[in-house]
This record gives C-alpha cells, structure tokens and sequence, in this order.
C-alpha cells in the first residue's frame, strides 16, 4: 500500500518537474484566459445583460460572471495539454515505462490525472491573482472553498483527455481533438453566457450547454466561489468523472489490443 | 499468497510457454516456448520485422496474449502481474527518458515507479549509477549526455529494482561501435556476475558471443535454439543467420 502512494508521489513530482521546467506551458496557461478577461469581457460587457440568479445577489458586471468559467477554461485546456503530453508520451516510448511498473494500472492512470490536476489548480490560483489585481476579487472563504470544486472538476476534465490520449493514435489527429472537443465543449457551456441567454437563441442549444459536464463543472466553482455547495452540479461532474475514467481504463487496457492492427 | 503463485520452476527465470500473437490477420508470434535460467544471457537474433518487439510487448504486459503463458522469476505474468513485474527490468528499443529532467531526476522517478523511496532509492539508485560508472553524471540533465551515456543510464534504471530478469530490445541501435561494444560487454558481465537472466534482442550478430544462448525468431517462429557456438557450427554466426532467415523465407 505504501508503495502505491509512493509511485503516486513520484509521478505527481515528475509532472510538477516537468511544469517547472515547461514555463512556456504556465504563462500561456495564465495568458489565455487573462485575454478574454481583459479584451473579450470589455467588449461585451454594455451586450450583455444579466438577471440576479442563484449564487448571484446582486447584479455582477460581465467579468464576474465568467470568472468561474475561465477557471473552467484554464483546467480544460491543462486536461488537453496532459492528453497531448500523454500521446506524444506513448509515440516517444514513455508511456511503456509507467505501464509496465507493477503497480495497478488504473492506480498509476490515477497518480496521472492527480498530478495534471494539481497543475492545473495552480494555473487557476494564478489566474485568480491577476484577476484580484484586476480588481475582480471574491471573499477569503470563496478561494478556499473553490479548491475541493477544482479538484473534482480537474480530474473529470483529466479523465476526458485521458479518455481522449487512449483514442488518439497519432500526435497529428491532436487537432481534431480542439475542433471536436474543446471548442464545443467550452461554447456550448455556461462559460461565457447563462443558460437563458442561451434559451433565448434556441431551446436545443440550451440543453446542449445544461447537460454538458463543463458546465456543471464550471457552475460548481461559480457555486463555491460564492461559498455554495452545488449539489446537482457535483453529482454531475463525479457522475462524468467515473464515465470518462472507466473509459480511460478500458482504453489503456492491455488485453484491448489483441488482435488489433498495428 | 505469492508462494502458492510461485510456480516450480526455479531454474528457470523466464518460461515461455506456447505464445502466439496476432495483428488483425497477420500472425505476429506463432505459438513460441522457451525457458532460460539464472545468470544466462541468451540473444534473440532476428531480422526486422520477426516479432522481436511483439514478443517484449508481451513480456512487459503492454499487450496481453490471447494465448500462452509467461512465468517471469516464477511468477505467471498473467495471474499474478504485479509481482510477475517487480521482479523485470526492461530497456525498450525507443527512449523512455525525460529529456528536461536530470539523471538523478529520472531515476528517483522510476524508482518511485516501483515503491521504493527515501534512503532505500537514494542507495540503489547510487549503486546502479556506480556499476555503469555514471555517478559523476547524475546531476546533468539528460538532454546533455550522448547517444552511449543515455543508453547506459537506461540499463541503470532497469537495475533499480534489483530485478532478475532483464529485457533489453535492441538497445544498441544508434550507437557507434565503441559504445555498443561496451554496453554489450557490460550485460554479458552483468548477467555473470549477478545472477541476472538477460534477453537480449538484436538483429546485430557481433552482439552474441559463441558461448551465448541464442535463439533466432523469424516470422514469427524459433528456428533455432541452442549455444551459439552449436548452432553455427563451422560457420560463422552472420552466415548461419543469413542462410537460415533466406531459406526459410524462400
């Protein structure tokens, strides 16, 4: 038992090596969500409008609002660079040295996503910090209270880009991957808009963005950044999380490639 | 628990057993047996493209066969994997190092790969670093060392553990000829003096020595099993080699 949380350790110390030493990944992590802050919630800010809803009690200027979605944005964009990582990873021969330690596979994919995860919430606080300089701060609880909410979001989005790592057979076909999945994943969510904004414009899209896992995810962080539990919010996320999981242990499954082509 | 696992074999550290493999179609390994002992080097020759590769994704479990077995230092790999694998050092034909990281950096990883941690890792990662003569590299970030010094601290890694069996798949390739004429030397020793089971894969014949076990695998199959020495008889081992991979293509 001991040792499974020691091959936890090193993986989690080799991930945050690997982010130290990748400084590039962290400013462009920190850069990205920071442009739409500062350049795309200016100009949408007088475009629109919003109703005080739960956890709101107040109206919030448009910056507010897409805080917890750009924290969202910074964890999934962390979870697909961990998916690209993982490919390039696997094409490299990597990949063979964690799968063939002894430990259980599911418990080294596991240590994996906890690492990513930790990274990613890094990036996130960072994130916070220089919308705090931007004058957009919450209260002391909100920060704390956010990182269980981060940590559960975090690893489903980890999950999905390992989902996606296991699918993903060639480093080129990653682009793919941000036409059909990031880029949906992140528009048709609570992100950027609520939910009646987007009833407004069309009933389907808005069950699309209801039934999204990212946005359940990122009203889970709204939720607790204001100090609120969102019950329905993290049954959703955990719910998704063990899906995309169990998928990723069904693609890293040895066995899985008998008799498949080369 | 792992005694009743542990299989009556003892002299023998690696057992293959009737292993056979597919792509789709293409048969990859076609029901294949063979058995080394303790402290023998044994050379897998064959050409590219005989199932070399496909025979080490089967020993590490990166693909699990869907027919034979395989006893790794006593343990069945497929019932009993974990401890199967604690006791199996790998050097894979591609890289599997960090770049960025340093040796030391590297190593700790791998070690912790395999539970081992604190005091214990710090003394075998030394030890393993001293007997490849790379203690004085450990602080150098992989990036900086040459083609013969990676692959050098890679056979390092794989003795972490304190394995008894180790598998090196073509560890030589893109190296110049001093360095692979030292590493090859190295394993030959290690496999002496420790007691180490080694599988060496190469399609490289100035790699196995006369007194080596060999085993050549072409499409597929063993055609030959035996000491070097016996298996070529007269000849040398390039001719032996090469006659035998021509006819049985023919």
């Amino acid at each position: 038992m001991i040792e499974m949380f020691v091959a936890l350790y090193g993986i989690i110390y080799r991930e945050g090596l690997r982010f130290i030493y990748q400084r590039g990944r962290f400013f462009s992590a920190l850069v990205r969500p920071l442009v739409w802050l500062i350049v795309f919630a200016a100009g949408f800010r007088g475009a629109l409008g919003f109703s005080i809803e739960p956890p709101y009690e107040t109206y919030i200027t448009y910056e507010v609002y897409i805080i917890p979605g750009l924290c969202g944005m910074v964890q999934l964009f962390n979870g697909m660079q961990s998916s690209l990582s993982l490919v390039y990873d696997r094409e490299m021969g990597s990949m063979r040295l964690l799968l063939t330690s002894p430990m259980p596979r599911w418990w080294l994919l596991f240590s994996k996503l906890c690492g990513g995860t930790i990274i990613s919430i890094i990036q996130v606080y960072a994130f916070l910090a220089v919308a705090a300089i931007f004058g957009i701060h919450f209260s002391a609880f909100g920060y704390i209270a956010i990182l269980p909410a981060l940590m559960v979001s975090g690893l489903m989005l980890g999950a999905l880009g390992l989902v996606l790592s296991s699918t993903i057979k060639q480093l080129e076909n990653f682009a793919g991957v941000m036409n059909f999945v990031i880029f949906p994943m992140f528009f048709m969510s609570t992100a950027l808009y609520p939910l009646w904004k987007m009833a407004e414009a069309s009933p389907i899209l808005r069950y699309i963005c209801a039934y999204n896992p990212f946005s359940q995810a990122i009203e889970l962080i709204r939720f607790a950044l204001y100090g609120e539990f969102n019950g329905i919010a993290f049954l959703w996320v955990v719910g998704a999380m063990i899906i995309f999981m169990a998928g990723a242990l069904w693609g890293y499954n040895p066995s899985k490639s008998a008799g498949a082509k080369r | 628990m792992s005694e009743l696992n542990q299989i009556n074999t003892s002299e023998f550290r690696l057992t293959v057993e009737q292993l056979a493999y597919s792509y789709g179609q293409k048969q990859a390994l076609k029901g294949i047996s063979f058995q080394i002992e303790a402290g023998k080097f044994c050379a897998l020759l064959g050409p590219n493209g005989a199932g070399k590769s496909t025979l080490f994704s089967l020993l590490t479990r990166l693909l699990i066969p869907p027919q034979g077995k395989i006893n790794l230092a006593g343990y069945n790999l497929e019932k009993n994997p974990r401890k199967a694998l604690s006791k199996l050092g790998v050097v894979f034909q591609q890289p599997t190092l960090d770049l960025d990281l340093t040796v030391l950096q590297n190593l700790k990883y791998f070690a912790s790969l395999h539970g081992l941690h604190g005091k214990t890792a710090r003394l075998a990662i030394e030890e393993a670093l001293e007997r490849l003569n790379m203690l004085e590299r450990a602080k150098e970030k992989v990036r900086a060392l040459n083609g013969g010094h990676r692959r050098r601290m890679e056979i390092a890694r794989a003795l972490i553990h304190k394995p008894q069996v180790l598998l090196l798949d073509e560890p030589t390739v893109g190296l110049d000829a001093a360095s692979r004429k030292a590493i090859t030397d190295h394993v030959h020793d290690l496999a002496a003096r420790d007691s180490l089971t080694v599988l060496w894969a190469t399609h490289l014949v100035d790699e196995v020595w006369s007194d080596d076990r060999l085993i050549i695998l072409h499409q597929g199959e063993i055609i030959r099993d035996g000491i070097c020495s016996d298996v070529t008889g007269q000849k040398t081992l390039a001719a032996t080699f090469q006659t035998l991979t021509q006819s049985e293509a023919a």
